[in-house]
């Protein structure tokens, strides 16, 4: 495995509550030498290299970039998704508060990109301690010309407002963030209208997650092109990922594309606790996918991943032993999407109720096989029918979970 | 009978002062309400937003006060029914809850210190026990929030109850 | 929106293999009714902006990994719809089923069993009962107020009620709370309606697909009035009843059935059946010569109408410092009841105690001003039971009574006859029509050259005109919903209002479009409503309030003048503030 550090860089090597001691590490640089391009060299720049959402979405960001900058509109918003609620995901909180300084950077060379004249950073409730660690960060940028009017002399404004969210999961789906940014109950809206044409406020929003952001600047400084270097086909470059669960070493790791699954979970996060089998890994957090054990000599790729049949999603990689039955695990998974639906459409209000009430049945040993028809139903319902992707995926790791442990899902099958 | 219930001012000059001043720290923009409850709710030691304190929002802020209860019960951080002094979350995600040595330990030793179980309030309100979502500590676990603060690596009896012994 | 304009461009596409071509800009669900498919649908209503919540209306387009609500989903040039794939029966009936399992299936105990869209759709896929674990929270209904009661278990959060609050009154006194399964519709902090922002207009009942809010149930009072031997039980009907009652019984939106409603009244056993148009031309006297008595000696202007109670109670929830604007007169309902407990019962030879009043009005909100104390004199109310046409549909059908079949009677007299100024007090645009059609000639001594006053008319929010007095222009305004009250009532809060006179129906369309019509009252039929009654008014003989020889009558031998010191005994009233639940300095 490669030792490379492109995300990670900075951390730990500026004081982050001073913009002094970032600009001496050559904190600005990037946004020094981005607006001596032009916008459209940027985003081509990021588009050459892939860079897929890094909130689990996967649109290439780009093309989002190149798109936000052709929709019409002298008042265009830049907002940064901060609201990681995936279980099993911590990658942004870590890369907020070791290098908030670089987020900041890489906002101010979106908004240039785009043409967005402000931005807003949209942070969960439960990162509320890194709020003043932002602010402050704002402050001096605002102090030192980086934000504000006519930044860099270059004769673009750009300011940044932060919002903090309060507990809820679905406001982490964009037009879900954008009405908490109004003001309101996160619940989603339903599309058309699109961010891009028609987001916060009815203005034209560009959104993109706290790791996509951060790629950005270190991306302008990659003269010698390290980032492009890892990885292959489409999964190019660094992923930041979060493992936790059964494990020595639960954390957050820069990797590069390509490294195995194995490698993840016993050379970085130090194995299984007590040398315990693998019952399970779900990736990308509690709307992910499971795998067993088989996966491990997978490479960490986009491509590879979804071959195996799960997917990076938010890069949360939480591992199982076999002290959890499988069930079990789907009982507390189902718990948190229980809690966390928004409740306004019915497939996914009513569906995860009901799934909640059979998953219990199976674990008392009572289910019958029309309950696990039913319940299969319903998961199929939710994913094919919900208002968004809260809805869509609530249930894959239940679907995966049929197909990789089919064993489980036997009438009457308590295990 | 469209006629009001009360006609007194239900709250009291020091405690509107203070509202004002977090309404005016975010510049009375009614889009930073969940924010400003956020902020607000911590004024009162139950940690909730009582009705009257939502009608003066609404009133300052020109949004209609449904919008704001919306919020509250929308948000899991936020609450419209007084709470403890002390909430301990504890996670309810896997992740957290699959380290069951450490987890369900923890539950177990501060049920035993408070002696009340989960979802329940101590005799003199100031500790309740609850479950909440993943707040992103997973790699701190066995950990609980409490005013939304993480505590974290509670994985010995002595360290649970050195932190209930540093609330008062 | 079926309409083709030359210009327009057309988008071609397939549904069922079928091919539809239909304008840019058209969503599935209409292409599809082109054709003749109905998508089934809920929270989907055609006054709304499409929220695409229930999810029931989704179909399967070729290409898209998922379904897409056809309620929401623009058509595009060579989409391929399907409707009745297995995976999109399985969703529909599976989401109906999700339904089902958390709503209150007491169906024979609701207001709106057989004409509840939920049971309307379950029967329509052959859906008997939920094959799932039922999960409704028990909850008992709230009924604190004379207009509206709400039943919880029923609701299915659509948000159409949330919708009309919000984007049609611009009240948002409901609001969804809470998330995931216990979300709910409720105000804020769950207090009774009445306490909260609410005028209790019901055009939240009006909108709502199944029984979970709907009009208080008076029926068995009046029922019991009926059989009581020693009553005597008279009946008023609003203008706008009658162009909208026909539509229960399968006759076509808009449809004039006056002769038939008296009848069926007259078979429900009423003693009298009167006319609130009788009323409607008297409250043109009264609120006629007030504004003059204003113009002329420098009353407060701009002048406000006050016969619609939604709006009435919007006045004193939100602008209660304004209330001097307001008409002092009583509305045509309270001033018909005012005479019915004191003139008729003088003329015939009836003790008052005995007299019981009941009117059928399009409205929620007049149950609650019936309710008002000051409707009355010495602890005898003006209207004792009021009906919203919705309770009437029941007592017919309850009575066996075949509507559609009845021959058509007249009003009795002398509270019978009402003119067509009258009749169009039900349309937005009408109060003011009428009473300006009495005010000129008034004012001016002169006969009106021509009746009609066009640009009062129509369904624009706000409409203003000029009318000129001869030694003096009037400016008017005609508002409603009272979303666009607001905006008015901004413009009077800010002293920068430049009208003398203003017209304020708190409903959409007026009465005709009111909160106790019956359910299907879309905007649609609103207008077929609203020519109803303009073609009424058209065909009687008697065209202007101050002509009606009944309420000439009612001055000579009762009154005297209008703002004499009896009429404003017994036909005006006043307003008061209403403090909202928490007062701050």
């Amino acid at each position: 495995m490669r030792d490379i550090k492109f995300l990670t860089k900075n951390f730990g090597k500026y004081d982050t509550s001073s913009i002094d001691s970032y600009l001496s590490i050559g904190g600005f640089d990037a946004l020094k030498k981005a607006v001596t391009m032009e916008p459209t060299a940027i985003s081509d720049l990021i588009a050459s290299v892939k860079v897929k959402g890094r909130g689990g979405a996967e649109y290439d960001m780009g093309r989002k970039w190149s798109q936000a900058r052709d929709v019409k509109g002298d008042n265009k918003l830049l907002i940064c998704n901060a609201d990681e609620g995936e279980t099993t995901t911590f990658k942004d909180r870590e890369l907020i508060k070791n290098d908030p300084f670089n987020l900041l950077e890489a906002m101010i060379i979106g908004a240039y990109v785009v043409g967005a004249v402000e931005g807003f950073i949209y942070m969960r409730g439960e990162y509320a301690c890194y709020r003043p660690l932002l602010l402050d960060a704002m402050r001096q940028c605002r102090e030192k010309g980086f934000l504000g009017k006519n930044i860099l002399g270059k004769g673009f404004d750009f300011d940044i407002k932060l919002y903090s969210g309060a507990g809820a999961y679905v406001c982490g789906e964009g037009t879900a963030l954008i009405r908490s940014i109004e003001g309101k109950a996160g619940r989603p809206r339903m599309k058309p209208p699109f961010i891009k044409v028609s987001g916060a406020f009815a203005r034209p929003t560009c959104l993109n997650n706290v790791e996509s952001f951060s790629i950005v600047p270190h991306l302008l400084l990659d003269e010698k092109g390290e980032y492009a270097s890892c990885g292959s086909g489409n999964s190019i470059g660094t992923k930041m990922v979060s493992v936790a669960g059964n494990v020595n070493r639960p954390g957050v790791f820069e990797i590069p594309f390509g490294t195995t699954v194995r490698e993840i979970i016993y050379d970085l996060a130090g194995g299984v606790q007590h040398n315990h089998g693998i019952r399970l890994i779900q990736f990308g957090g509690a709307s992910g996918k499971i795998a067993d054990a088989s996966i491990l000599d997978t490479p960490y790729t986009y491509e590879a991943l979804r071959g195996a049949g799960v997917m990076v999603g938010s890069g949360g990689i939480l591992v199982i032993d076999e002290r959890t039955s499988v069930l079990d695990f789907l009982r507390m998974n189902q718990d948190f999407f229980s809690e966390e639906s928004c409740g306004q459409c019915t497939p996914c209000r009513e569906g995860n109720l009901h799934i909640k009430i059979i998953l219990d049945k199976m674990a008392e040993g009572k289910a019958t096989e029309e309950d696990l028809r039913v319940m299969e139903k319903i998961a199929r319902v939710m994913s094919m029918s919900s208002l968004c992707g809260l809805g869509e995926t609530a249930q894959n790791t239940l679907m995966s979970a049929m197909r990789v442990f089919p064993e489980v899902f036997q009438a009457g099958g308590a295990r | 009978m469209l006629a009001a219930m009360t006609k007194e001012y239900p709250l009291s000059q020091e405690l509107r002062e203070k509202i004002d001043r977090i309404l005016d720290a975010h510049e009375r923009d009614y889009t930073q309400i969940v924010n400003i409850l956020m902020e607000v709710q911590d004024l009162n030691e139950k940690h909730y937003v009582p009705e009257p304190v939502a009608y003066y929002l609404a009133k300052k802020l020109e949004i209609p006060v449904a919008r704001i209860f919306d919020c509250i019960t929308f948000y899991g951080q936020l609450s419209e029914k007084p709470r403890a002094k002390y909430p301990i979350q504890v996670c309810n995600s896997p992740s957290c809850r699959v380290n069951a040595v450490n987890t369900v330990q923890m539950l177990e030793i501060l049920e035993d210190l408070l002696d009340i179980k989960l979802g329940e309030t101590t005799y003199d309100g100031r500790f309740t026990i609850e479950t909440t979502s993943c707040y992103g500590a997973c790699d701190r676990a066995p950990a609980v929030r409490i005013n939304g603060k993480v505590y974290d690596h509670l994985d010995s009896r002595e360290k649970i109850e050195a932190l209930l012994r540093s609330l008062q | 929106m079926t309409e083709t304009k030359a210009n327009e461009q057309m988008v071609h596409l397939t549904i069922n293999n079928i091919p539809v071509e239909v304008p840019k800009g058209t969503k599935v669900m209409q292409a599809a009714a082109k054709i003749g498919i109905d998508i089934p649908h809920l929270c989907y209503h055609e006054d709304q902006r499409a929220k695409a919540r229930c999810r029931l209306c989704s179909v399967e387009v070729t290409g898209k990994r998922r379904l897409l609500a056809a309620c929401s989903t623009e058509v595009w040039e060579g989409m391929e719809v399907h409707t009745d794939t297995p995976i999109v029966r399985d969703t529909q009936v599976a989401i109906l089923q999700l339904m089902l399992a958390n709503h209150n299936q007491d169906c024979l105990n609701c207001a709106r069993n057989q004409n509840c869209d939920l049971q309307r759709l379950c029967s329509r896929f052959n859906i008997l009962h939920s094959n799932l674990p039922n999960v409704v929270k028990p909850e008992p209904r709230i009924s604190t107020n004379p207009s509206i009661v709400r039943d919880p278990s029923k609701c299915i959060r659509c948000g159409r009620c949330v919708r009309a609050c919000k984007d049609v009154q611009g009240i948002e006194a409901l609001t969804y709370a809470g998330r995931s399964s216990d979300i709910i519709v409720t105000t804020a902090f769950k207090k009774p309606m009445e306490t909260t922002d609410c005028v209790l207009c019901g055009q939240c009942s009006l909108v709502c697909p199944t029984g979970a809010i709907v009009e208080k149930d008076d029926t068995d009072a009046v029922l019991d009035a009926l059989q009581d031997p020693k009553k005597h039980v008279i009946v008023q009907v609003a203008p706008s009843v009658r162009v909208a009652l026909g539509d229960a019984f399968g006759m076509e939106p808009g449809e004039i059935v006056t002769g038939q409603m008296v009848t069926a009244l007259r078979l429900l056993g009423f003693d009298k059946v009167f006319d609130t148009n009788f009323g409607a031309d008297l409250t043109i006297m009264e609120e006629g010569s007030e504004f003059l008595s204003r113009l002329q000696n420098g009353g407060v202007l701009p002048m406000i109408t006050s016969c619609s109670p939604g709006w009435v109670n919007f006045m004193e929830k939100r602008f209660g410092d304004f209330t001097k604007h307001l008409s002092s007169a009583k509305s045509p309902m309270s001033m018909f009841g005012a005479i019915a407990k004191t003139y008729y019962p003088e003329k015939a030879g009836i003790d008052v105690k005995d007299i019981v009043t009941v009117s059928i009005m399009p409205c929620t909100a007049k149950k609650y001003e019936a309710s008002r104390p000051e409707m009355g004199r010495n602890g005898i109310p003006d209207v004792d039971i009021v009906l919203t046409t919705r309770e009437l549909i029941k007592l017919i059908k309850y009575v066996g009574i075949t509507f559609k079949q009845l021959p058509e009677s007249d009003f009795d007299s002398p509270l019978g006859t009402g003119s067509g100024a009258a009749a169009i007090f039900g349309v937005t645009g009408g109060v003011m029509e009428a009473a300006l059609r009495t005010v000129y000639e008034k004012f001016t001594g002169k006969t009106l050259p021509k009746l009609e006053f066009e640009d009062v008319r129509g369904f624009k929010g706000i409409k203003e005109a000029e009318v000129d007095l001869g030694t003096r222009k009037v400016k008017v305004a005609i508002v409603h919903t009272l979303k666009n009250a607001r905006v008015v009532m901004e413009q009077v809060q800010k002293g920068e209002s430049p009208y003398d006179f203003i017209e304020i129906m708190a409903c959409p369309g007026g009465c005709i479009g009111g909160g106790g019509q019956p359910i299907g009252t879309t905007n649609e039929i609103r207008k077929k409503r609203i020519e109803a009654l303009y073609q009424l008014d058209k065909s009687l003989p008697l065209r202007k309030s101050h002509e009606n020889p009944d309420i000439i009558t009612l001055y000579k031998d009762f009154l005297g003048e209008p703002l004499s010191e009896k009429a404003h005994e017994l036909l005006h009233t006043h307003y008061h503030k209403v403090a909202p639940l928490y007062e701050f300095d």
